[in-house]
């Protein structure tokens, strides 16, 4: 059998745009990304609209009926669904886009190694980690905006003032998946370590970063975990913007502050390890 | 063969190269060009620094010292536009499992800034020249071994790359699956498209490489095309006897002072000869009786058993 198999060729220096690449690389990335995530888009769809379910519904409206019988004038003078509201938007956003970071970043440097076959073309390593984070944030916004809906509809949001929670809860979960990004890129033989980080680090984050009570009434040593968690600065920003939380301006501009700091030094840990571990 | 036209620069230009990781050195100072259109292998075991060696070309691993450009550029300064004209097949299949078959050409295709329609029509080509036209919509984890390995070439050709870079492109695959690599191989490089190969087959070496160096421990042990390399440092043929694991060592003496040259093996003794029909006929009168006989042409095995003293797959 004779195959007809002749590739028409005009060559690589007319066809390849390096410039081009340059530019959008990042987006041919984050695409990449996106397409392998529709892969899976009824089970990301499902966990979209079931977790903010569970939450309001056992938490938000069990709970909250106890809290506000208990406590008529509402705990930071609102409805507890209220106050509730934006810390559960955050960490359900910063949870949602950091596990889009560690799982593909694993997979692509040790599972099936595809981040070095992204590398044998013109975009750079720089170029793949920014993909990465960038379809983790898409894929949050999309978790965000559905969350941000049912809340809306159990009355936990309200106005268009809390609009503005979406990206300010974005902003959050590029911060914290940054770090995350980075982290996954430096641990090299540890799987271990990833469900330690799992386990003790993103969990305790949800618990102790004033997402069910204030933070102000925990005792003072057990606040600095709050202080560090990028949840607690998340939820008071989304407090502020949600139904008018008092905080100062200063205070308002350190968690914004904190969260870019995040964003950048984990970003710039994030490129020295993917440059690192794609040229060994 | 190709001859080297003085007013062209070579694709790529090696001088002094190597690589170090902290006291292991994995290539020691090599030098070597590949002429555009050429065919070139890197021939040696498992170590031998090979793959090293490709991964600097490709402009994805740094080097500790010596000179190389690559289409007339720094690796370590421009790897972004390097890596434009090269198409990568790396000894494992990075391909996204979980895409399909077309998928995995068209997301590739957009990695160096190629056009949406432009990749549409080249992948109706990438997938008859890989025959892979029925399983367009297939995921990729679903293939065989062969198919991988088929998807992998068609994808780094997806580009048009001035160098096609082959790491071990047939370990691994049965022999029909391999015959059907080499066909597609041949092709390309009657386009014109410059292969480097990397090898530890010497039947690969010997049906695709124009010219090719010897490797072993990081150094070159030879340069040459295939034929050049056998009527180097080989004779025509070769016999081979055996007389059984004891005897192979006893007789070892006698035989050497019936030829050329010759090499002991664990399980035969190979005897090199320009006439080995009429060496066999000396053994067997000197009443040493072979329990099996065989008279073959000389290959790179023996070259490269004759400058390491070892085999290459071993």
């Amino acid at each position: 059998m004779v195959i007809k198999a002749d590739l028409t060729r005009k060559g690589s220096l007319q066809i390849v745009d390096v410039p081009k690449v340059l530019r959008n690389g990042s987006l041919y990335i984050a695409q990449a990304r996106i397409w392998n995530m529709l892969q899976w888009k009824w089970s990301i769809a499902g966990e979209a609209f079931a977790n903010p379910m569970f939450y309001l519904l056992s938490i938000g409206i069990g709970i909250g009926k106890f809290v506000n019988s208990h406590q008529p004038t509402g705990i930071d003078g609102v409805k507890y669904l209220v106050f509730l509201a934006p810390a559960l938007l955050a960490s359900a956003c910063i949870i949602g886009a950091s596990n889009e970071v560690m799982h593909p970043t694993l997979e692509g440097f040790k599972w099936n190694k595809g981040f070095f076959a992204m590398n044998a073309t013109p975009i750079s390593a720089n170029q793949i980690a920014n993909g990465v984070l960038l379809s983790a944030l898409a894929r949050a916004l999309f978790g965000t905006l559905i969350y941000y809906s049912a809340l809306l509809a159990f009355g936990g949001v309200s106005g268009l003032r809390s609009l503005w929670l979406i990206p300010a809860t974005l902003y959050s979960a590029a911060a914290f998946a940054a770090m995350m990004l980075g982290f996954c890129a430096a641990i090299e033989n540890s799987d271990l370590l990833m469900n330690i980080v799992n386990r003790l680090l993103i969990m305790p984050l949800f618990l102790f970063s004033g997402t069910f009570y204030s933070l102000s009434t925990m005792p003072k040593f057990l606040q600095f975990i709050g202080w560090l968690s990028p949840l607690w600065h998340a939820t008071e920003i989304g407090r502020w913007i949600s139904y008018g939380h008092h905080i100062s301006w200063q205070a308002v501009t350190i968690h914004f502050l904190y969260m870019t700091i995040m964003l950048v030094v984990g970003l710039f840990y994030a490129h020295h390890h993917f440059k690192r571990r794609l040229s060994k | 063969m190709s001859v080297k036209d003085p007013s062209q620069e070579p694709l790529i230009s090696a001088k002094g190269l190597r690589k170090e990781y902290g006291a292991f050195t994995a290539v020691d100072g090599i030098d070597f060009h590949v002429n555009k259109g050429e065919s070139f292998g890197f021939l040696g075991p498992n170590g031998a620094g090979k793959s090293t060696t490709m991964r600097i070309i490709a402009a994805t691993l740094t080097r500790t010292a010596g000179e190389i450009t690559v289409l007339g550029k720094d690796p370590e300064k421009s790897g972004p536009e390097i890596r434009a004209h090269l198409g990568v097949v790396p000894q494992q299949d990075n391909l996204d499992n979980s895409l399909t078959v077309e998928d995995n050409l068209y997301v590739y295709g957009r990695y160096f800034g190629l056009s949406k329609k432009y990749i549409r029509t080249k992948i109706e080509e990438l997938l008859t020249f890989a025959q892979l036209e029925e399983k367009r919509g297939v995921k990729v984890e679903a293939l065989s071994g062969g198919m991988k390995r088929r998807l992998t070439i068609a994808r780094a050709l997806v580009s048009e790359p001035e160098i096609l870079m082959l790491d071990e492109p047939t370990t691994g695959l049965d022999p029909q699956a391999r015959h059907i690599l080499w066909d597609r191989l041949f092709r390309l490089k009657e386009q014109g498209v410059t292969l480097l190969i990397t090898t530890h087959y010497m039947d690969e070496a010997e049906q695709l490489c124009d010219r090719l160096i010897v490797m072993d421990k990081g150094k070159i042990m030879a340069e040459d095309s295939p034929a050049g390399l056998i009527k180097k440092y080989s004779t025509k043929e070769v016999l081979e006897v055996r007389f059984g694991s004891d005897r192979n060592a006893q007789y070892s003496d006698q035989l050497r002072a019936m030829c050329e040259r010759i090499e002991v093996l664990p399980d035969r003794v190979l005897m090199y000869s320009d006439d080995c029909e009429e060496l066999l006929h000396q053994v067997v009168q000197a009443g040493m009786a072979p329990t099996t006989s065989l008279v073959r042409r000389s290959s790179l095995e023996d070259v490269f058993l004759r400058l390491t003293g070892r085999t290459l797959v071993e």
